[in-house]
Formats: C-alpha cells, structure tokens, sequence
C-alpha cells in the first residue's frame, strides 16, 4: 500500500498529519514514510535521531574542447536553453539542464561525454524497530527536485506500506511523488485559500485516476464550503483535526501531538482501516 | 520601479495575506504578480477584473505517429523520463512525464516521433482597485511552472515598468519557481512563523536568497503562538543580519479576513496594527516615504 500525502495549498499541515499518521500505526505494523517535499524536507524534525546519507546526482554534459569544433548542434538542439555555443567557446547553464542526454547523442565529434553533478542527497533514518524515515533533500541553490524525489521514493521501494509526504502545488513535483501511488490523502484547511487549492489537487489525482480522501486540519467548525465540495466531487472527509492550541504548540517544538494525546493513535489506525477498505486492499 | 517578493520557503505561513496587506498600505502607483502559480490565491483577495488572457504553452510535448512506428523500441531506451510506455505492443508518449527534451525525435529511425505545442496553462493580465496584476494558472499536474512565473514577471515588465512599486506574490520551497520569482527583485520580505520547521525552512530560502544579492527582511506571521522558537528566529536573522521587520501577532481575525476575502488591515485588529508598523518599517528600508 502506497499512500500519499498532498494539499495544493501550503502549510495546511501535511508533514504534522505524515509524521503523526507514520508514528501510530507503527506501533503495531512496520511503516516507511518518504519526506518528498524535498525543497523544504520537514518531517526529520519531528524524529531526530541518526541517519545514514547518500547523494543524489544527475548528469550534465562534459565538452572536450580538443574534439569540439563550435558547429552548435548541441546548443541548437537544447530546448532547455543550457548551452550556448559561442564563436569560440561553449557556455554551459546546469542550472537549466534537465539531464536528457540529448546533447551527446546529437554531437558530430564525440565531444560530449557525461559526468555526474551532486544536487541533493537522500537521508534513510531507523527511527525505531517499525518505523523508518527516508528524506529527499535538495542542495540549497539547485532549481530541480525531481531526481531527489525520484532517489527518495527508489530507496523505500520493496516495502508493504509506505507513506509518502508530498510538497505543495499541484506540478510536476507533485505529480511526480503521486505517480504509482495507490491512495491520496488531501490534507486542507477550511479558508479560501485551502479551498482554493484543493480543488486544484482535487483535479491532479482525478487526472491521474488514483483515489482520494480529504482531512481537514485546524477545523474551527466552519466547514461547510468544504464539506459541499468534497460532496460534489466524491471525496470523503476521513478526519478532522479540530484547532487546537496544544496541537499547535506541539507542532511547532517538533513534537508528536499523538504521543502527547494517545486518543488520536486509534484514530490514525482507524484512518488507515478505511483507506484499505476504500482501496480494497488486503493490508 | 522598486521590486519586493513576499516569499517563504515554507508554505502556508501567511504571504498571499501579508501580500495582500502590502497592497493597501504602500502608497503610489503599484502593480502586482502572482508567482505562486500552481496554487494562484492573490486573486482570491483581489477580484480582479481580467483585462487580457493569453494561453501558456510551456515545453512541447512528444507525439508518436503510430503509422510510422516500426517498433524498435529506441524511444524507450533513450527516454530519461520514463515517458514511453509500451502497451498493447505499441509505443505511446506519457505527456504527464515528457519534459519535451525531444531526444525521441533523435534517435527514432523511422521519423515517427514529432515535438507538438501543447497548452499548459493561462496568463492573465488584470485590472485591480490597486494597480494592475499580472497572474496566471498553471494546468494542474503541469510542469514548468518557473517558466510561467517568468512569463508573469514579462508581462508586469511590458506593461506596468512605468510604475512604481512591484508587490510580488512567491512560491513555496526554494526550487525553480522561487528561483524565476526571486530573480531581478530589489528586496525580499521572507515570512516565517515561530516553528522548528518554520525556521528550517527560513534557513533554507536565505541560503538560496543570498545568491541573488537582494535585500532580505523578515516577518514572524503569529509569532506570540511559541515564543520560545520565535526568539530562536530572531537569533538567527541578528546572526545572518538580516532586519526582523515584522511581528504579526495570533489573530482570529486574520481567518475572518481571508473568509470574507478582504485584506485584514481592513479590520481594527492586532494582526492589522502589526501589519501597519511592518510596512512603515519596510517602506522606510526600501527608500519609499
């Protein structure tokens, strides 16, 4: 079972419902959970602890200027405008390359070769015997987090049940943790805004066909624009979480309001229960 | 024309609504964007009038013409995005994963692949009660939103340069959208909000910021909610030197507010008061007033 956790809008509270869904149903079933939002990776705050580190690399073109003869072939075929051919040199923008290969494929000479760019790293933490935190983080300064995202969700790969916590919006690196994923969970907040949002979100996971449910978190009782949604586009509320200050206050130390308020890991389990029954999983 | 992005690194701290305090308090003649352009939400507190539309065509997209297709599969073999997939024994483009590199179009012998405009998304241009704005929306599950947020920072560039004060709305994160917005702004107003991740996230943009030598100032949305974190926050922007120039106080009529779509300095409130000395400390930084 692979279950994603998105919202459109941000700070609706995704990696505070993640970190505390993964921590209750660990304590009696082994859990995965992969921090995708990988420009802003939040969930190793709530459990700190060791962790092993890898990096993450793309490929970017190498000239050898010695083959080279400045035909431009190379920077006429990118279409990511990464390379510029010069009258006498050749100016390359890893910022701009999306690592499609094209260039070397393209070059008459064989002057393009390929060398790997480290541009974010993937951290696998044992948090405890049944739950293990995989986080994507992107190096500060890189424009790209897909191939984080993709190195993140390959590491947790082989595992029964894997929670995946999703950045904001609704492109592609959303899409691209939602991608084979067997559930979606929404999480939203009753403003505007969130509303706003989640119609959007609401829309990706329709495209993608992969059913979803929604929490709304911080609930204040003034639900009813986002209960009429959900209605309208068969999405089922599966939880509230009310405002609360204490869960506030939980949040922003970094602490587990479901450990401070055992009532809630029922909750979760109970969660996890429906969306298998939703999903007419055997898990 | 000055330009300032109200930026965050973390989500949901509280921009489009700081943004869209900014635009009744700054005086002059303003213009607006909207960079968050895969969850647009500025137009929400705005009701834009909307003055041209333009269709967003972001990278093509490869088509295979299944007439020509002769089967070898080099398509698939040379795809880095896992776009072709093979089904029914045929060889079809995923457009959700084709980012349009067209090295299909390179090594497919038979001629059978071919790059296709495609559309993915709009540009607006609008008319507000305070100034024009410039925003878009992004085809939900599309990538290439930095490009949008370049094609909106274009249009305010055609159209508005002759005013005064640019008030951008950011993205999330610190990936190529926040890139594209941060780019060519004179000043950034990073907001945060008092929470071991809040002040991750913070650390993370600045780093980002840096490179692009714009001035950074700091506003602490709902700092009194943990003021233990909240004075870790202002530790940190003393050591970075970057001036904290707002602390916006917990406030439930900030919720009020964005439910009834109006700017929140249009209540007599805490957050509203907070939001006024920030920007008379922020006008005054940026050389205005």
């Amino acid at each position: 079972m692979k279950i994603v956790v998105a919202s459109g809008k941000g700070g609706t509270g995704k990696s505070t419902f993640s970190a505390n869904f993964a921590w209750s149903i660990s304590r009696s079933r082994d859990v995965v959970l992969v921090d995708c939002d990988v420009e802003e990776p939040n969930l190793h705050l709530f459990f700190p602890g060791d962790t092993s580190e890898s990096e993450v690399t793309v490929l970017n073109p190498a000239f050898d200027m010695e083959r080279c003869d400045l035909c431009g072939k190379c920077g006429d075929f990118c279409r990511y405008g990464a390379i510029a051919v010069l009258p006498k040199q050749i100016l390359f923008f890893k910022d701009l390359c999306h690592a499609c290969g094209g260039c070397r494929i393209i070059c008459p000479n064989e002057a393009i070769s390929e060398t790997e760019r480290v541009i974010g790293k993937v951290w696998d933490a044992p948090v405890d015997e049944h739950l293990r935190l995989i986080s994507g983080v992107l190096n500060e300064g890189e424009p790209n987090g897909i191939p984080v995202i993709k190195a993140a969700k390959e590491a947790a790969e082989g595992n029964d049940l894997v929670i995946y916590d999703s950045s904001p919006g609704t492109a592609c690196p959303v899409i691209e943790t939602i991608e084979g994923s067997d559930y979606v969970v929404l999480v939203t907040e009753s403003t505007p805004f969130g509303l706003h949002d989640l119609r959007l979100a609401a829309e990706v996971v329709r495209k993608l066909g992969i059913p979803a449910g929604v929490v709304i978190n911080r609930s204040d009782g003034e639900d009813d624009e986002t209960e009429a949604f959900c209605r309208k586009a068969g999405l089922p509320i599966q939880m509230k979480i009310p405002f609360d200050r204490e869960i506030a206050r939980l949040q922003s130390r970094g602490d587990l309001f479901s450990v401070a308020m055992p009532e809630w890991q029922d909750e979760f389990v109970n969660l996890l229960d429906d969306i298998c029954t939703r999903t007419g999983g055997a898990q | 024309m000055k330009r300032i992005a109200v930026i965050s690194g973390k989500g949901g701290t509280g921009k489009t609504m700081i943004t869209g305090a900014l635009a009744t308090l700054a005086e002059g003649d303003l213009v607006f964007a909207d960079c968050d352009v895969d969850a647009a939400n500025l137009e929400l507190l705005f009701e834009p009038e909307i003055e041209t539309t333009e269709a967003y065509r972001g990278m093509q997209v490869a088509d295979i013409d299944q007439d020509l297709c002769i089967q070898c599969g080099n398509c698939e073999e040379y795809c880095r995005f896992g776009a072709i997939e093979y089904r029914d024994e045929r060889f079809y483009v995923d457009p959700v994963k084709c980012e349009g590199c067209a090295v299909c179009t390179l090594v497919c012998p038979a001629d059978a692949t071919a790059m296709k405009d495609r559309v993915s998304g709009e540009i607006f241009y609008s008319r507000t009660d305070r100034g024009p704005l410039a925003h878009a929306r992004l085809e939900p599950g599309s990538g290439t939103s930095g490009l949008l947020v370049s094609e909106v920072k274009k249009r305010v560039n055609e159209r508005a340069a002759d005013r005064d004060l640019l008030i951008t709305d950011g993205p999330p994160g610190i990936g190529c959208p926040l890139i594209a917005t941060v780019t060519g702004m004179d000043a950034v107003l990073i907001v945060t909000e008092p929470s071991t991740s809040g002040l991750h996230d913070l650390g993370r943009v600045v780093k980002v910021a840096r490179n692009f030598g714009v001035d950074m100032y700091v506003a602490i949305n709902k700092y009194n909610l943990e003021e233990s974190v909240a004075a870790r926050i202002e530790k940190y922007c003393d050591d970075e030197g970057i001036p904290v120039v707002g602390r916006i106080p917990f406030d439930p009529t900030v919720i009020e507010a964005i439910r009834n779509r109006t700017p929140v300095t249009a209540y007599d409130c805490p957050a509203a008061d907070a939001l006024r000395a920030m920007w008379d400390t922020l006008a005054a930084a940026l050389g205005r007033e």
